[in-house]
């Protein structure tokens, strides 16, 4: 293109008064771009570019301000909820906590109430046991009296004889029982010869034989 | 280029054949020698007065677009922001990088600026010639962008230092020299010369086109009716030479300042 170009203004060169060839620079226009681009330059670099940058820079802040203002309350409301899922959190725990504590509680109560339940029962049971003791021991003794009024009235009269030596008798009545609570004396012997004189009397010599022989052996057990 | 003077070959050579009137001139490049005041090598050319008004329009217009620069911008600043976007951030900033580029963007926008308007020049009546198709001007520019590249690398890395970083590290020593003759062939002269080419061959082609399709079509009109219908593709051709042109025009504007900003990069980079 260029060579084209010259090969014209070679020819040109001869024709054209002035002209020179396209590529030889024409020495005021040189200058004259030179001080060009110096005068623009100099109007752009401090009338042109100053202000937009200026203007840039504010609308950068404003921008950033802005996105100051959003980070802000999205710090905040991330704070808010942090804190309204801490108490969350531990309102959480409390009512766990509480929920165990009464469990516990619950429990303690039912093993105390188990446990005097069974004191209960036990101090009924012992009160029982021994009021049945009582009762017995008294059955026992009032037994034992009646039995020898019974046994005396009846062997004095089937001997015939008064045993009114208190001292004798009571002597003879508690070495009676004694042998019968010893096993010695067989009730069957006592039942064998009380019916034919005493029939009627015989039902609670019987019984008292019989309790006697059972005393030793609740006492036992 | 080479197409164009052939097609102009034959027009010539068609109209030499023909009987009628006038006789064609094909356009020469003294279609570019325009002085209005004094002559010979001291003349002062139409192209350095559209050149100064070019820098007074552009210095009027600006000031005022971007005087009452505000956060929230006005029809006017919105615009001159869109035009100066484009040298700073699609230029400057993506070349130099975003450290360094603040500092050259008034020079980069002031290039792109100018060449832009006097490249547009070349479509634009009154005017209808680029100034830029006078080589003393791209010239006149390199001679700015050349200082400017030297004088930055050489501030920064020192005068061997600027040399040095020519050569990119990890090549066998015997290389070197080789490399550090290209580079200082293409720092020093290839780089001015092809950026101060570029911009003034195509103007200086674009504006010939422009004025053999107009010419032509004028000419054939003068002829008899077959060249009068020839005339109206010749003007079809010259209206989308026009079109063409004026992307072409915008185009060697921005390559030029891709280009300088490319080699203010260059010298600043830390490494090759």
């Amino acid at each position: 293109m260029q060579f084209t170009a010259t090969a014209s203004s070679v020819v040109s060169l001869a024709t054209a008064e002035g002209a020179k060839m396209p590529l030889i620079p024409h020495i005021p226009e040189l200058i004259f771009g030179l001080v060009m681009i110096g005068i623009l330059y100099w109007v752009v670099s401090t009338k042109v570019v100053p202000n937009l940058e200026k203007a840039y820079e504010e609308r950068r802040a404003a921008i950033e301000g802005g996105m100051e203002q959003a980070e802000e309350a999205q710090a905040q409301a991330q704070a808010a909820k942090q804190q309204y899922e801490a108490q969350l959190h531990e309102a959480r725990t409390e009512a766990n906590a509480i929920r165990e504590e009464a469990r516990a509680e619950g429990a303690s109560i039912v093993t105390e109430m188990r446990e005097k339940a069974q004191a209960e029962a036990s101090r009924i049971t012992e009160s029982a046991k021994r009021q049945i003791e009582a009762e017995r021991q008294q059955a026992v003794v009032s037994l034992r009296s009646e039995v020898g009024a019974l046994s005396t009235t009846l062997a004095s009269r089937i001997v015939g004889e008064s045993l009114e030596d208190e001292v004798r008798q009571k002597g003879m009545i508690d070495r009676f029982l004694a042998e019968l609570e010893s096993g010695s004396v067989r009730p069957e012997k006592v039942g064998a010869t009380a019916p034919a004189a005493a029939p009627a009397a015989d039902q609670p010599a019987q019984g008292e034989l019989d309790l006697g022989a059972d005393g030793p052996a609740g006492r036992d057990a | 280029m080479i197409l164009t003077a052939l097609a102009a070959g034959t027009t010539t050579a068609v109209v030499a054949a023909d009987e009628g009137g006038g006789e064609f001139h094909t356009p020469t490049p003294d279609i570019f020698w325009l002085p209005i005041v004094g002559e010979g090598d001291w003349a002062i050319t139409e192209q350095m007065v559209w050149g100064g008004v070019s820098v007074l329009l552009l210095s009027v217009v600006m000031v005022a677009l971007s005087k009452n620069a505000a956060v929230v911008p006005s029809k006017g600043q919105w615009f001159m922001e869109g035009f100066y976007n484009f040298a700073r951030n699609g230029v400057a900033r993506d070349m130099i990088g975003t450290k360094h580029f603040l500092k050259f963007v008034p020079l980069l926008f002031s290039l792109f600026s100018l060449i832009l308007v006097n490249n547009w020049f070349g479509i634009i009546p009154p005017v209808m010639n680029p100034t830029m198709g006078r080589i003393g001007f791209p010239i006149a520019l390199v001679i700015v962008v050349y200082v400017v590249y030297h004088w930055i690398g050489i501030k920064k890395m020192g005068l061997g230092g600027y040399f040095a970083h020519m050569v990119p590290d990890g090549l066998p020593g015997w290389i070197k020299p080789f490399i550090m003759l290209l580079e200082i062939i293409t720092y020093f002269i290839t780089r001015p010369l092809t950026l101060a080419l570029r911009l003034f061959g195509n103007m200086f082609a674009g504006h010939m086109l422009i004025v053999l399709f107009v010419s032509a079509g004028a000419f054939f009109l003068t002829q008899g009716v077959v060249f009068k219908l020839l005339s109206v593709p010749t003007f079809i051709m010259a209206a989308v030479m026009f079109l063409f042109e004026a992307l072409v025009q915008f185009l060697q504007a921005y390559v030029f300042t891709l280009l300088s900003a490319s080699y203010i990069a260059g010298a600043l980079a830390d490494d090759h």
